[in-house]
């Protein structure tokens, strides 16, 4: 099973190499991982997409706490959260097919952000249901290139 | 505060972190540290001819004394060759700081010459890492240095210092306190889990105590020990805790695993409890996994998370300190008999004791045995890694915690003897052993011109077989004896060696010259080597094949 593991670290010179270095000293694997600064900018959140049952998943997470520079390190997997993903896909789009592709972008609220005469570059942003679902429909036309971003994911705030 | 120079803030945070010996090896990039130290005569400083062997006698002075031990190498390939010594380090727990020369940092990522990126190295390798770019940040990292290298589970942390920040100069005074928001170690036991714990210990009719490491460097002995007696239950000990728990108590079960006794491993076969203190389940302890413990449930206290269902599954975690949660335990637990468990282990003890056919030949485990005697069992034994080791391990009586310094997790041969030299000097008035083989004292024997020149009496005892023994017992046993590079005999003559580095040295061939030898190793005040030509094809007896279950132990006795 896939887990989302959301990670607050330090935000200092070399925190991604030595978390890069313990899933590979460590045998464990990465789905995705996306990285920024967060409000605070002395802390970074690294968003990190690991397959895994879960004993594997329990040795991540605390192997991930070990780590000096490591803040907090929650599992979202179970939890409420809200999750996005960002792609661009560069799509083969000629004659009537660019039509056909509109129409998925504005279903999908995807956007067209660059045009070329037999291509359409697309962004779309949501979760994985939402991007899996237009990739395939994109499919038949010919996906020349693709980019994702990797799951980025927040804890709903609880309503009291 | 008055300016300082990142150099004069190395050296003054070693004296406040109470530091009195360094064990190092000076290069272009570190001379701005070596300038201070010519004028710092409360610091120690041992220059050895390896920066291996520094790394490893800080290692064996921090193992023997419980302090931080401290190393010093210059950039790149200073900086690498203490690599080996740092893994060992930290599989072993061992509180170390390494301090590195780095190029100015102008120059990194430029492939200057003695250049090498020394933290990316050993990430996986130390409890942390530091490469200093800003001076203002230098007191900070090394008082945090200090802090992370001895608290929790110790490990060794690096701090890599380039040129121009030993150079700079700064008026950050080196911190009062600690402010660390992303590292708190756990030391407090959860006091439910120590409950229950208590209860299912209460319940057991046959419990085995496995001790590890962590009672050594959470100095435990003596909460085991009581914790033991009032309960009466045996322990078992790992390599790494041999003399944690008495060998010559009755409740003692000696080492388990791999070449441990077969009593020890029997009650683990047979226990339905197993209480595991500061030990991580190594696949050397534990055989096959599948079948480690097959009616038991397990405790299992560690200070260290990650230690905790990593290789077996858990009934009751215990997250903190060794020290307070054994006294804990004790408190709440009732004190049982346990004398029909207690009767069946002396029955095991009784007929299957750890012994080896006396044959007139000269017997590794002989002049162990002799080393104990003349001892009187109060020797700091340090070890290299192999048959040496094993014997070393089964054939002493271990009886005091840091008086066995091995290398364990990351078996490193060439360890003991550098090793050896930190102990004496952490503890000059005990007697320091190095217990050898042939092999492994050829990987630091340049160390002979360390312990000559500032004159530190180690007593080196080389079991020499002329092979790598281990080795060589393996291809015996498993590869139909095809002993493929494993002949090592015929050079050095050690004596000589012994003697070029103006160190005594004394060869023994006959079982009946080792206790003379001994006797006079230990009446001269320097330095001895003694050359034990020991039998050629002795094996380390008994034996868990690799991959077996521990009831599985083979023997090649009748």
């Amino acid at each position: 099973m896939k887990h989302i593991i959301s990670v607050e670290v330090e935000n200092r010179f070399g925190i991604l190499a030595r978390i890069a270095s313990l899933f590979s000293a460590r045998g464990f694997n990465i789905d995705s991982l996306a990285v920024g600064e967060t409000e605070d900018p002395t802390v970074s959140r690294i968003t990190i997409v690991v397959p895994g049952d879960n004993q594997v998943i329990e040795q991540v997470i605390k192997q991930l706490r070990k780590l000096i520079d490591v803040i907090k390190v929650v599992d979202l997997t179970s939890k409420p959260t809200v999750t996005r993903e960002l792609i661009l896909a560069r799509v083969n789009a000629r004659g009537k097919d660019r039509d056909e592709i509109m129409r998925l972008v504005e279903i999908f609220r995807a956007r067209i952000v660059d045009v070329h005469p037999e291509s359409l570059t697309l962004e779309v942003t949501g979760d994985e249901e939402k991007i899996n679902g237009i990739l395939t429909l994109l499919k038949p036309f010919g996906i020349k290139k693709l980019v994702r971003t990797g799951k980025v994911a927040l804890l709903r705030e609880i309503k009291s | 505060m008055k300016k300082r120079t990142g150099a004069q803030i190395v050296v003054e945070a070693l004296i406040k972190e109470g530091v009195d010996t360094v064990f190092g090896y000076p290069g272009g990039a570190v001379i701005p540290i070596y300038d201070v130290l010519y004028d710092t005569p409360q610091i120690r400083h041992v220059i050895t001819r390896h920066e291996q062997a520094a790394c490893h006698a800080a290692d064996g002075y921090a193992r023997a004394t419980g302090r931080v031990g401290v190393c010093i190498a210059t950039s790149g390939p200073g900086a690498t060759n203490l690599v080996t010594g740092i893994a060992t380090a930290y599989m072993d727990s061992v509180p170390l700081v390494a301090l590195t020369g780095q190029v100015p940092t102008y120059m990194i990522g430029n492939d200057a010459f003695q250049e090498a990126n020394i933290t990316g190295i050993t990430y996986s390798i130390t409890k942390h890492n530091y490469l200093v770019k800003d001076i203002d940040e230098l007191p900070r990292v090394l008082k945090e240095a200090f802090y992370i290298a001895r608290s929790g589970r110790p490990g060794p942390v690096l701090v890599d210092l380039p040129k121009d920040i030993q150079n700079s100069s700064t008026t950050t005074a080196y911190p009062e306190k600690i402010k660390m928001r992303s590292y708190n170690p756990h030391c407090e036991g959860n006091p439910k889990q120590i409950k229950l714990a208590a209860k299912e210990i209460d319940d057991s009719e046959r419990p085995v105590i496995y001790a590890g490491g962590g009672i050594i460097s959470s100095d435990a002995s003596r909460e085991l020990y009581e914790f033991a007696h009032h309960n009466n239950i045996p322990v078992t000990t790992t390599l790494m805790a041999l003399g944690a728990f008495p060998e010559d108590d009755p409740l003692s079960l000696k080492m388990l695993g791999m070449h441990g006794t077969r009593y020890a491993n029997y009650a683990i076969c047979e226990a339905d409890l197993v209480i595991a203190v500061g030990a991580r389940f190594d696949d050397r302890i534990t055989g096959n996994i599948a079948e480690f413990a097959p009616k038991a449930k397990i405790i299992h206290i560690d200070i260290d998370p990650t230690a905790i269902s990593k290789s077996v599954r858990v009934d009751i975690p215990i997250v903190g300190d060794a020290k307070d949660i054994l006294s804990k335990l004790k408190s709440f637990t009732k004190g049982k008999k346990r004398d029909a468990w207690n009767r069946k282990i002396a029955e095991w003890k009784e007929k299957y004791p750890l012994k080896y056919e006396k044959n007139g030949k000269l017997k590794p485990q002989f002049v162990i045995e002799k080393i104990y005697e003349i001892t009187g069992g109060k020797a700091v034994i340090c070890t290299e890694v192999g048959q040496n080791q094993m014997w070393a391990a089964q054939f002493y009586c271990h009886t005091r915690p840091r008086n066995f310094i091995s290398s364990g997790g990351l078996g490193t041969m060439g360890y003991g003897f550098p090793a050896s030299i930190g102990a004496q000097i952490g503890r000059p008035e005990e007697v320091v052993f190095d217990i050898a083989g042939d092999g492994s004292f050829q990987m630091n024997i340049q160390e002979l011109a360390t312990v000559s020149k500032e004159n530190i009496p180690v007593k080196v005892a080389i079991l020499n077989n002329g092979y790598l023994g281990m080795v060589r017992q393996w291809q015996q046993l498993f590869y139909k004896r095809r002993y493929s590079q494993v002949d090592i005999s015929g050079v050095p003559d050690f004596v000589e060696v012994a003697k070029a580095y103006d160190v005594e040295g004394i060869r023994i061939e006959k079982t009946s010259d080792v206790e003379p030898a001994l006797k006079k190793a230990l009446s001269i005040k320097g330095p001895v080597v003694m050359d034990f030509r020991i039998e050629r094809e002795e094996n380390v007896y008994p034996m868990v094949p690799a991959g077996a279950a521990l009831y599985e132990m083979i023997d090649g006795l009748a």
